[in-house]
């Protein structure tokens, strides 16, 4: 008689209870919402200047007639500007058009150099090992446990120390999205050096050696497919904490100054004027970036599962 | 066990030594220590013999031991912006920053594990799924614009609570508290919750899921065979067990309570550590940052020691060395 | 045998209702323990043989239920109880010995204070001294060498024989009237199985405690149990005394399960082998729920359930019991 573990007959009522469908339908139908919102998010900011009313960067155009307008629909809004004017008479709509450009592009940079960065790095821990790997270790630890938001402070004021003719405007992207890369590579180079440990003492490894290929570039092509989805997973999580940090670090002043304003620049304006009633300078750059920043995290939960149910 | 507590002082003290090299970087090469002392017109000749009289010619490791002997006696020079002392500043802002993160933190464990216990023994229940719904939007919602919706309802709108600062304050000589005070105390509330929120939502899940998984496991069948009361189960046996992670994730999130108290002292105007190296960085005060900077690095070594002390209270396999009796 | 029926289960049946219909775990499953008798249930993973016993203690994990059938503890109706009655009567009266020591135990408490925390939940009447003086007996009792040293060791610091002794002391603490032993050796090395299935005879014997004895493992049915039932697919197929069953096996399956154990004697060679696999709960046949695998199959075994019949001293469910396969297997 086969001796079968005793729980395995109750593992599968585990998974048929688990895999609740009126569950499943009502997550992938968030999941839906969540994937249309982030696509039209994704193309209001690559189409902003074609779409937005008008061209916030272009002073000449600016009014402060307009200045600090109520959405269109109140009583003394201005139907040309539908969400209303800030206090230099910004159109706020085209303000957070061009906004989410620049929230999405640190977004997408540093998920992007963060990842480059990661993978490079863990494959290297794990096919070299020894103290090397130990040495990228203790790095991803000590920067697991330090917050983007910190390094970003500690570099905006570096750099501005270092060279202090140099315009926020011009040093905030490229701050923020260093800092964001700095603080966020440790999790791709876990995921792959782990995946890289598998391979590496696998049979074709050692026979590529043996017939003079190079191990690490063969081993790069049978590494990659394994942590494509982890990285994947990794990156939706990372962009939607990219977009927070960049976010915040313009709320706090030290990110896109009032000239070149991203969501969380306007934010910070608006919060001024929040006393005196105007609420609408916040409110809606606040909802515009909380619903990305949901619908992306929907996402990621959603890709989580779907592409690798052990990585919790 | 006192081997390991040894190697982890070890470890914390070499910590302390790298970070500490970074911090006099900042200081010495970031900065110019002659900003100090002169204003920015003073002429070349002046700064010239400011910098042999302070030492700065001297060897780099010479400055550096004198960095950090200095900084061991609490001595990190002189802000640029305020010409004064560093440690007085951060002295007379510690109190804020701290009672805040106090209040924050408590409430965000107690708050996050009472939900987490609840939501993780009633998995399908209405009020388990309102609260992780809510979780989930309070995750999304970044700190500093749930801060800004607080003011907006209670102080702009209800107008039942302050929207900044510390009201009033009681000086104790060493230390001021908002504690004392009523004014103080509603001013502590809306600060602690924007402060304690993400926190306590991360609580709350984590130890929601691992109450899930504890909840299947063996020994909790046998205590329920065993005809144990529902309270000991849950309490004394289940949760019991969660706060290992627990505890090392609360650790792990040191770094994050600080960034979120620089936010939220920030949002509230609150008069703290975060809001002065704020307008240090944003004012380029080298001193002041390379000051936080040891003082992160600081707080972050004592709070791992901490929880590694907190491993060995809770869990009894790390306490002895395993002697298995056959 | 002693004639006091302590546990009286009656037309048992679990059920899991799912999205694709109700599976039926335990099916019509009907048997009786007597004061200080040890029954033995075997079967395969998955004949719900574990799932009966966590019925009777109402240990079921939901969607599981108990949906027809009656258990009676002394005539005392157990099954639906619920809150605090269920309480008092699980470790009190019905005590119980899960698989695996190792994880049985709380990993964060004294095997001491899991003993004294059992003993006063259902003897509040205890002092704290007496609590920990029983504590201290039945770790003696159970055979742990050093016991009063041992009494505040955590679980890591015992073996897992050791371990499974302080399960069968947690067990016993609080005098319960039946033990639910579900595979207490499964988990153990070879060597100390029979250690502890003496040990749980032993003590079961001094206390007049009736066993429930769960496995899969023919040897230890046959060493222990006064009388054996089979299940297979939720059913009782096969029931009566250990030595009839094992030496002149009725149904069809008990005979092929006899034939898979290796005889030591060494006289037969072969091994029998039933063919085919116990079939999944959403797939029982109709009638015999074995038919697909009997080499007796006739019409009547595909069309109609057999109920358990008179057959030898015990009973079988089969619709081919006749002298001639009565005693086959011997």
């Amino acid at each position: 008689m086969t001796v079968v573990h005793p729980t395995a007959g109750r593992s599968l009522w585990r998974s048929l209870v688990d895999s609740d469908m009126l569950h499943a339908f009502l997550r992938s139908r968030l999941t839906v919402v969540a994937a249309l919102l982030t696509l039209t998010y994704l193309l209001a900011a690559l189409l902003a200047p074609l779409i937005a009313p008008t061209n916030p960067y272009d002073t000449a155009s600016l009014s402060l007639l307009d200045s600090s307008l109520p959405p269109a629909w109140s009583a003394q809004g201005d139907p040309k500007y539908l969400l209303g004017t800030d206090d230099q008479g910004r159109d706020i709509l085209s303000t957070i058009l061009y906004g989410l450009r620049i929230s999405i592009g640190v977004g997408v940079v540093s998920v992007a150099l963060a990842a480059m960065v990661g993978i490079a790095l863990g494959v290297v821990a794990g096919y070299v090992g020894g103290r090397v790997d130990a040495v990228i270790m203790r790095l991803a630890e000590v920067q697991l446990a330090f917050p983007a938001i910190l390094i970003a402070l500690f570099l905006d004021g570096t750099v501005r120390s270092i060279w202090p003719l140099l315009k926020q405007e011009d040093i905030a992207f490229t701050v923020i999205v260093a800092a964001l890369a700095l603080d966020n590579w440790a999790k791709y180079a876990r995921t792959v050096r782990g995946s890289t440990l598998v391979e590496k003492n696998r049979d074709y490894v050692q026979a590529a050696r043996v017939i003079g290929l190079r191990p690490i570039a063969i081993m790069w092509r049978h590494v990659l497919p394994n942590v494509l989805g982890p990285v994947l997973v990794i990156a939706t999580i990372n962009f939607a904490l990219a977009i927070l940090a960049e976010a915040t670090l313009s709320f706090l002043g030290v990110g896109f100054p009032p000239t070149k304003p991203s969501l969380g620049t306007l934010i910070r304006i608006g919060n001024n004027f929040l006393f005196s009633g105007e609420w609408w300078i916040t409110l809606f750059p606040g909802i515009t970036l909380a619903l990305l920043v949901l619908a992306v995290n929907i996402l990621g939960d959603w890709l989580r599962d779907a592409l690798n149910p052990r990585l919790r | 066990m006192i081997a390991f507590l040894l190697r982890r002082i070890g470890q914390g003290l070499l910590v302390m030594v790298a970070v500490g090299m970074m911090a006099f970087a900042l200081f010495r090469f970031v900065g110019d220590p002659v900003n100090q002392l002169v204003g920015p017109d003073a002429s070349e000749e002046d700064r010239e013999r400011i910098r042999v009289e302070i030492g700065l010619k001297d060897p780099v490791a010479l400055q550096f031991s004198r960095y950090i002997w200095r900084a061991a006696h609490l001595d990190f020079g002189f802000s640029y912006q305020f010409k004064q002392p560093v440690t007085k500043l951060i002295a007379e802002r510690l109190p804020a920053t701290m009672e805040l993160a106090f209040v924050a933190v408590s409430i965000a464990l107690v708050l996050g594990v009472l939900l987490g216990v609840y939501t993780g023994l009633h998995r399908d229940s209405f009020l388990s799924n309102v609260f992780l719904t809510v979780s989930l939007i309070g995750i999304s919602l970044p700190t500093f614009l749930i801060g800004i919706l607080l003011i907006f309802l209670f102080a702009v709108q209800l107008k039942v609570m302050p929207s900044f600062g510390r009201g009033q304050v009681v000086d104790l000589g060493f230390w001021t508290t908002g504690f004392l005070t009523a004014s103080g105390r509603s001013a502590l509330v809306l600060p602690a919750i924007t402060l304690g929120l993400f926190q306590m939502t991360l609580t709350m899940r984590l130890v929601r899921s691992e109450m899930l998984e504890i909840m299947r496991l063996d020994f909790i069948k046998f205590a329920r065979a065993r005809g144990l009361k529902n309270r000991a189960i849950h309490f004394g046996h289940a949760f019991k067990n969660t706060l290992i992670p627990v505890i090392t994730v609360t650790g792990l999130q040191f770094g994050t309570t600080i960034a979120f108290a620089i936010i939220t002292e920030t949002v509230f105007q609150w008069p703290g550590m975060g809001n002065l190296f704020l307008r240090a960085v944003q004012t380029v005060d080298i001193p002041i940052m390379a000051c936080y900077l040891m003082m992160i690095g600081f707080l972050f070594v004592l709070i791992n020691f901490i929880v590694d002390i907190l491993y060995f209270v809770v869990d009894p396999r790390l306490r002895h060395v395993t002697k298995v009796a056959l | 045998m002693s004639p006091e029926i302590v546990l009286d289960v009656r037309g048992l049946t679990v059920e899991f209702p799912t999205r694709n219909g109700i599976l039926t775990a335990v099916d019509n499953v009907s048997f009786s323990i007597a004061k200080g008798e040890i029954l033995g249930v075997v079967g395969e993973s998955g004949a719900g043989k574990s799932l009966t016993g966590a019925a009777i203690i109402g240990l079921l994990e939901p969607p599981g239920r108990v949906a027809k059938g009656e258990i009676r503890l002394k005539g005392e109706r157990i099954d639906g109880l619920a809150g605090e009655a269920l309480r008092r009567l699980r470790g009190r009266r019905v005590g119980m010995v899960f698989q695996d020591p190792l994880t049985s135990l709380n990993p964060l408490y004294t095997v001491g204070d899991q003993l004294i925390e059992t003993i006063s939940t259902h003897r509040p009447d205890l002092s704290a001294s007496a609590a920990r003086e029983r504590a201290l007996s039945l770790l003696i009792d159970v055979g742990i060498p050093a016991a009063k040293d041992r009494l505040f060791a955590y679980p890591h610091q015992f073996s897992g024989g050791m371990r499974q002794r302080v399960v069968i002391a947690l067990a016993l603490a609080a005098e319960p009237e039946l033990v639910i032993a579900d595979e207490p050796t499964t988990a153990l090395d070879v060597s100390v199985q029979a250690q502890i299935i003496a040990l749980l005879k032993r003590l079961c014997a001094e206390r007049g405690t009736s066993v429930m004895l769960i496995t899969h493992d023919m040897g230890v049915i046959a060493e222990t149990c006064d009388r054996v039932a089979v299940l297979y697919a939720g059913r009782i197929v096969e029931i009566g005394p250990v030595a009839d069953v094992i030496h002149r096996p009725c149904h069809p399956y008990t005979i092929g399960l006899m034939g898979a154990i290796p005889a030591l004697d060494g006289e037969e060679d072969r091994l029998t082998q039933i063919p085919g696999s116990m079939p999944r709960l959403s797939a029982i046949p109709q009638g015999c729920a074995f038919h697909p695998r009997c080499a007796r199959t006739s019409q009547t075994c595909i069309d109609e359930r057999p109920l358990l019949t008179a057959a030898g001293s015990g009973s079988a469910a089969c619709w081919h019991i006749d002298p001639a396969l009565t005693g086959a297997g011997s």
